[in-house]
C-alpha cells in the first residue's frame, strides 16, 4: 500500500453542498446510468444517493455510482476507467452502476477522447479518485464506532473493524462520508492485491446495445424537437453562390430554409475548427424523411473559388516534391557520403490514397439554444474544446454551455472535430427549437476531415557484404508529413537521414486512427522487410538486432522508442507465432512491429492468396501496454484495430475528381467486410506492471506492413501501393 | 400523406406518413423505435436490419407502403428481456466496440440462424456480408453466431 497525496484533491473533487434532506435524488434520466451487462442486479435501486466526490454517488444500500469521464466512442473507457475507480474504492463490481459523465473538467479533468490516451492519463485520478472514497468511508466508520481509522478496512463494499466484530455496507456511512472534508493523503492499493484491474469484465453497455435501447447521439429526442439536414458544397474549392428553396419550403413538414455561417470570418479557428465548408444550407422539419426530401428538392448554385483538386494532380504533385530536396528533419553521421560508397543501394516508394472517417454512426448532435443556455447533446470527442467554441460562436459565457455525452457510433478522430455542433446551435438558435441534425451518409462522407494522401520514399546503403552503411527517409503527403524523424529505425544505425515535405491543398484533413503512423509504420515495415531480404537476414532477427545495438549504443539522444520494450514484442510474437515453423502449401507469413501513443504492437499476417481474394488465416499479435485493465476488452480493441488496419491497408480509397470525392457511400467506398476479414486473431499481451497506455490506435499501423509482407510471400510479389487490392497484379 | 396500419414487435400501430416513407424512418422518427439504426439509407451496410416476416430486409430502402400486413421485428421485438440466443452470445463474447452496428448484425444472424441453424463458416460470412462493422468486431460476431449455432 503507498500513501499518496491527494494534491490535486480539493480542486478536483469538489463536492456538491449537501443538502439539509442528506443528498440528492437521482431520476432515471435519459443518460442514467447502466449496470454491467452479463451481471445479475445484487441490489435494488437505493432511495437517496450521496456524493462522495465528482466521481461517485453510494446510495443508502451500497449501490454505487461511478461516473465515466470520457467520450466513449467503442475504445470502451465507459467500463474500464470506472473498474479502475472501483478497485481503488475497493467495491463489488456487481454493486456498481456507469454512468456518463457531464462536461466538467474542474473534476474529471481531461475529457477527450484521443491520442489513446483516457487509461495513460487518466489512471491516477481515477485511482484517486476511488481511493479518496474508500478514506472518507472508513474516516465515517470509525468515527461512529469511535475505533481508530487504522482498524476500519475494506473488503468489496463492507467496512469492517475486526476486534470488535462491527461490519456495515458502504451504504450505512455513505451519508457521514459525503459531509466529511476530503483527506489530505489517501493509502493506494499496491497492484498486487488488484481483484478488479486485470480481470476481464463486460462492456456495461452491452445489454443496451443487443436490445436496441436509446444510446446513441442520433437516438435522442426531446419533445417538439425538430430535425435538421445541411447541404455543403458539392467539391472542395465551391462555395454557395444562391440558394432557391421556393419549392423545398413549401414541402409537407418543413419549418425553414436558411443558410447559416459555421464560423465568423473574423473568429480565430482552434485546431479542432477544421471545416473546409463554412456557409452551409440547413433545412428544418417534423421528421426526417421529409426533411431529406426538401434537401433533394433544394436549387442551390455553388461557385468555385479555389482549384478544384483531382488525384491525379495530387499524385503528379507529390511525385514532383519527392524528387527535390527536402527538410532535413534528423541526420546523424554522413549519410550523404556512405550513399556514395556504397556498392548497392536499395530504394523504394509507397503511397496511400486518402480516407474517409467513415464512423458508423454518421455525424449528428441536438442543440436547444435559448436566451438563457445552449444545451447540447450528442456525439463529440472533444467537448471541452468545443465548449470554447460554441461560447464564442453564440456570445454566450461558458457557464451558459451544457454538453451531454452519448455513446458515440465510432469516433477514430472524426468527432474530434465540431463544427456540426455549431451548426446545430446556430439552427437551433435560428428556429428557436430544439434540434436534432442529421447527417446522411452522402455529407458525413464528402464533409470530412480525412486522413492525408501519402508518399515515402526509403533508400538503404548496402555494403559489398550486404551490411548496412546508411538509412534514409524522405516522406510528404498531401497536405501533411507522415514522418517522425525520432521512431526506429533512427538510433540504430549510424548514418541516418530523414527529410520530409508537405503539398498544399484545399481538401480538409484531421487526424484519423494513429494519425501519420496509420501509413509510415506499414511503409518502413514493408522497406525493413525487404532490406532484411537483401541483407539475408531473417526480419526478425534483423530488427532484433538493430534494436540491441539501439539499446546498447544508441546513435542520438532523442530516439521516441524504448529498445527493450519493442524487442519485447517481437520476441513474443516470435515464440506465439512459431516463427519458422513450416507453413502449409500456399500460406504467406509477414511479420511487423512498430511503437506509436505509448504502446508497442508486433503482429505476424498467415494469408493465402484464393483467386485473386487475399484469405487472411491467422493474425498473431504481440502487445505491450504495460498493465492490461480489461484484458478481453483490450483484446477486442487489438483485433478491431488489427482488421482496421488490414482493410484500410487491402481496400480501402477516397479518391478526387474535380474537388469532389468520387465515393459518397458504401457502395463505392470499400470497407472490409464479414468474408474479408482474419478467420482467427490472437491476442498475447506482456505481462507488464508498467503504467498502463492506451490500445485505441497502436495496433493499427504495423499491421499494414505485416500484410504487405505476407502478400509478397504468399506471392512472390511486393505491393508498395494502397489500396492493395487495386495495385497488386495478383489481387482483385 | 397516407394512413398505414403496421404490426410491430406484435403491437399494431398507425401511421400517417408519406408513403414513400423507408420504414427505417417510421420506426425512429414515428414509433420511437430507435434501436435499429440508419448508416447508408441505400442498403450498403446492414445498420437498419429488421425481420419482415422471417426475413432480414434493409429497412432503409423499404417504403411503408409495401409492408402491407406483413409482421415486422425490430430488434427492441427480438425477445421479450433480451434473452434471444444471439443476444446472450453477443454478451458472453463481449462482442460490440462503439455498438452502433450490432443490432443490425443480430437482426441478420438470427434470419440466418431460423433458415439455417447450423451454418457453415462459409454461410456465416456469406449471409452475414452485407453487414458492416467499421469497428472491425467480425471475428467476435462470427464466434458469437457459431457458439449459438452448435447448440
Ligand atoms: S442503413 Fe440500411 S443498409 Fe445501411
Ligand atoms: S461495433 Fe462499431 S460499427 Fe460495429
Amino acid at each position: 500500500m503507498t500513501l499518496v497525496k491527494t494534491k490535486y484533491g480539493r480542486r478536483s473533487f469538489i463536492k456538491t453542498t449537501v443538502l439539509a434532506s442528506g443528498g440528492m435524488l437521482l431520476g432515471f434520466s435519459w443518460l442514467a446510468g447502466c449496470r454491467p451487462s452479463g451481471q445479475e442486479s445484487a441490489t435494488e435501486w437505493p432511495d437517496e444517493w450521496f456524493e462522495i466526490n465528482g466521481f461517485i454517488k453510494i446510495g443508502d444500500n451500497g449501490l454505487v455510482t461511478i461516473m465515466s469521464p470520457n467520450p466513449e466512442i467503442g475504445q470502451n473507457v465507459k467500463t474500464s476507467m470506472p473498474m479502475i475507480v472501483a478497485e481503488e474504492l475497493d467495491v463489488d463490481w456487481k454493486q456498481v452502476v456507469v454512468e456518463q459523465a457531464p462536461l466538467n473538467t474542474e473534476i474529471f479533468t481531461r475529457q477527450l477522447a484521443g491520442g489513446s490516451q483516457s487509461i495513460r492519463q487518466g489512471w491516477h485520478s481515477l485511482r484517486m479518485a476511488g481511493a479518496t472514497a474508500r478514506q472518507l468511508l472508513r474516516q465515517a466508520a470509525a468515527q461512529a464506532w469511535q475505533v481508530p481509522l487504522e482498524e476500519v478496512k475494506t473488503q468489496a463494499g463492507t467496512l469492517k473493524h475486526t476486534p470488535s466484530g462491527r461490519t456495515a455496507g458502504y451504504g450505512t456511512f455513505a451519508a457521514a462520508a459525503a459531509r466529511l472534508p476530503i483527506p489530505e493523503e489517501v493509502p493506494l492499493k499496491d497492484p498486487k492485491d488488484f481483484r478488479i484491474i486485470g480481470t476481464s469484465r463486460k462492456n456495461v453497455d452491452g445489454n443496451k446495445i443487443v436490445t436496441g435501447e436509446p444510446l446513441f447521439g442520433i437516438d435522442y429526442r426531446r419533445d417538439g424537437m425538430l430535425i435538421a439536414m445541411i447541404a455543403h458544397a458539392p467539391a472542395f474549392g465551391m462555395k454557395l453562390e444562391s440558394l432557391d428553396a421556393e419549392v423545398a419550403r413549401r414541402m409537407p413538414g418543413i419549418v425553414d430554409v436558411f443558410t447559416i455561417k459555421t464560423f465568423a470570418d473574423d473568429y480565430e479557428r482552434q485546431w479542432c475548427d477544421t471545416a473546409a465548408f463554412n456557409e452551409l444550407v440547413a433545412v428544418v422539419g417534423q421528421t426526417t424523411w421529409q426533411v431529406w426530401q426538401a434537401k433533394k428538392a433544394l436549387r442551390i448554385k455553388w461557385a468555385p473559388v479555389a482549384e478544384l483538386e483531382s488525384s491525379s494532380l495530387h499524385r503528379a504533385r507529390m511525385r514532383a516534391m519527392a524528387s527535390q530536396p527536402a527538410q532535413v528533419l534528423r541526420r546523424d553521421g554522413n549519410p550523404e557520403a556512405m550513399f556514395r560508397k556504397a556498392a548497392r543501394i536499395i530504394e523504394r516508394t509507397y503511397t496511400a490514397p486518402f480516407l474517409a472517417h467513415n464512423t458508423l454512426e454518421p455525424m449528428n448532435f441536438f442543440a436547444h439554444v435559448t436566451e438563457e443556455r445552449a444545451e447540447l447533446v450528442g456525439p463529440t470527442q472533444t467537448p471541452e474544446f468545443m465548449e470554447k467554441t460554441l461560447a464564442a460562436r453564440l456570445g454566450m459565457p461558458l457557464e451558459k454551455i451544457d454538453i451531454q455525452m452519448t455513446r458515440q457510433g465510432g469516433g477514430f478522430g472524426r468527432r474530434l472535430y465540431g463544427h456540426f455542433m455549431v451548426e446545430a446551435a446556430l439552427i437551433s438558435k435560428k428556429v428557436q427549437a430544439p434540434v436534432k441534425l442529421i447527417y446522411t451518409r452522402e455529407d458525413d462522407m464528402s464533409f470530412g476531415n480525412y486522413r492525408p494522401a501519402y508518399y515515402a520514399t526509403y533508400r538503404a546503403a548496402l555494403d559489398e557484404n550486404n551490411q548496412l552503411l546508411a538509412f534514409h527517409v524522405c516522406a510528404g503527403g498531401i497536405p501533411e508529413s507522415p514522418l517522425f524523424p525520432n521512431r526506429f529505425p533512427a538510433g540504430a544505425i549510424d548514418h541516418y537521414l530523414a527529410e520530409s515535405w508537405s503539398v498544399d491543398s484545399n481538401i480538409s484533413i484531421g487526424a484519423w486512427r494513429a494519425p501519420r503512423s496509420n501509413f509510415i509504420a506499414g511503409a518502413e515495415q514493408a522497406f525493413l522487410d525487404e532490406l532484411a531480404e537483401a541483407m539475408g537476414q531473417d526480419p526478425i532477427e534483423f530488427r532484433l538486432a538493430l534494436l540491441e545495438r539501439a539499446k546498447n549504443d544508441p546513435v542520438g539522444a532523442d530516439n521516441d522508442y524504448d529498445p527493450a520494450r519493442y524487442a519485447g514484442v517481437l520476441e513474443l510474437v516470435r515464440q506465439k507465432s512459431d516463427w519458422g515453423k513450416a507453413l502449409p502449401e500456399g500460406i504467406g507469413r509477414g511479420v511487423a512491429a512498430y511503437y506509436c501513443h505509448n504502446s508497442y504492437v508486433a503482429q505476424v499476417v498467415d494469408l493465402r492468396i484464393d483467386a485473386g481474394k487475399p484469405i487472411i488465416e491467422n493474425v498473431c499479435c504481440a502487445v505491450d501496454c504495460g498493465l492490461v485493465v480489461n484484458p478481453d476488452a483490450a483484446a477486442n480493441m487489438v483485433e478491431g484495430g488489427t482488421v482496421d488496419g488490414i482493410g484500410h491497408a487491402l481496400y480501402s480509397e477516397l479518391s478526387f475528381r474535380d474537388g469532389a470525392p468520387e465515393q459518397t457511400n458504401f457502395d463505392r467506398y470499400r470497407l472490409i467486410r464479414h468474408s474479408e476479414a482474419p478467420k482467427n486473431i490472437e491476442v498475447h499481451f506482456v505481462d507488464s506492471h508498467e503504467h498502463p497506455t492506451g490500445l485505441g490506435e497502436p495496433p493499427l499501423p504495423p499491421v499494414m506492413g505485416a500484410l504487405a509482407n505476407a502478400i509478397y510471400r504468399a506471392t512472390g510479389q511486393r505491393v508498395y501501393h494502397q489500396p492493395f487490392i487495386k495495385h497488386h497484379p495478383l489481387l482483385g | 400523406m397516407a394512413v398505414f396500419h403496421l404490426n410491430v414487435n406484435g403491437k399494431r400501430y398507425e401511421v400517417d406518413v408519406d408513403p414513400s416513407t423507408p420504414i427505417l424512418w417510421v420506426l425512429r422518427d414515428h414509433l420511437n423505435l430507435v434501436g435499429t439504426k440508419y448508416g447508408c439509407g441505400i442498403a450498403q451496410c446492414g445498420a437498419c436490419t429488421i425481420h419482415l416476416g422471417d426475413a432480414a430486409v434493409r429497412s432503409c430502402i423499404l417504403p411503408v407502403s409495401q409492408v402491407g400486413t406483413q409482421p415486422i421485428t425490430t430488434i427492441e421485438g427480438l425477445s421479450a428481456n433480451g434473452d434471444h440466443p444471439l443476444q446472450r452470445a453477443w454478451i458472453e463474447h463481449d462482442v460490440p466496440q462503439c455498438g452502433y452496428c450490432q443490432a443490425g448484425q443480430i437482426m441478420n444472424a438470427a434470419a440466418l440462424l431460423k433458415a439455417n441453424p447450423h451454418p457453415t463458416d462459409e454461410e456465416i460470412e456469406a449471409a452475414m456480408n452485407g453487414n458492416l462493422c467499421r469497428c472491425g468486431t467480425y471475428t467476435r460476431i462470427k464466434a458469437a453466431i457459431k457458439s449459438v449455432a452448435k447448440r
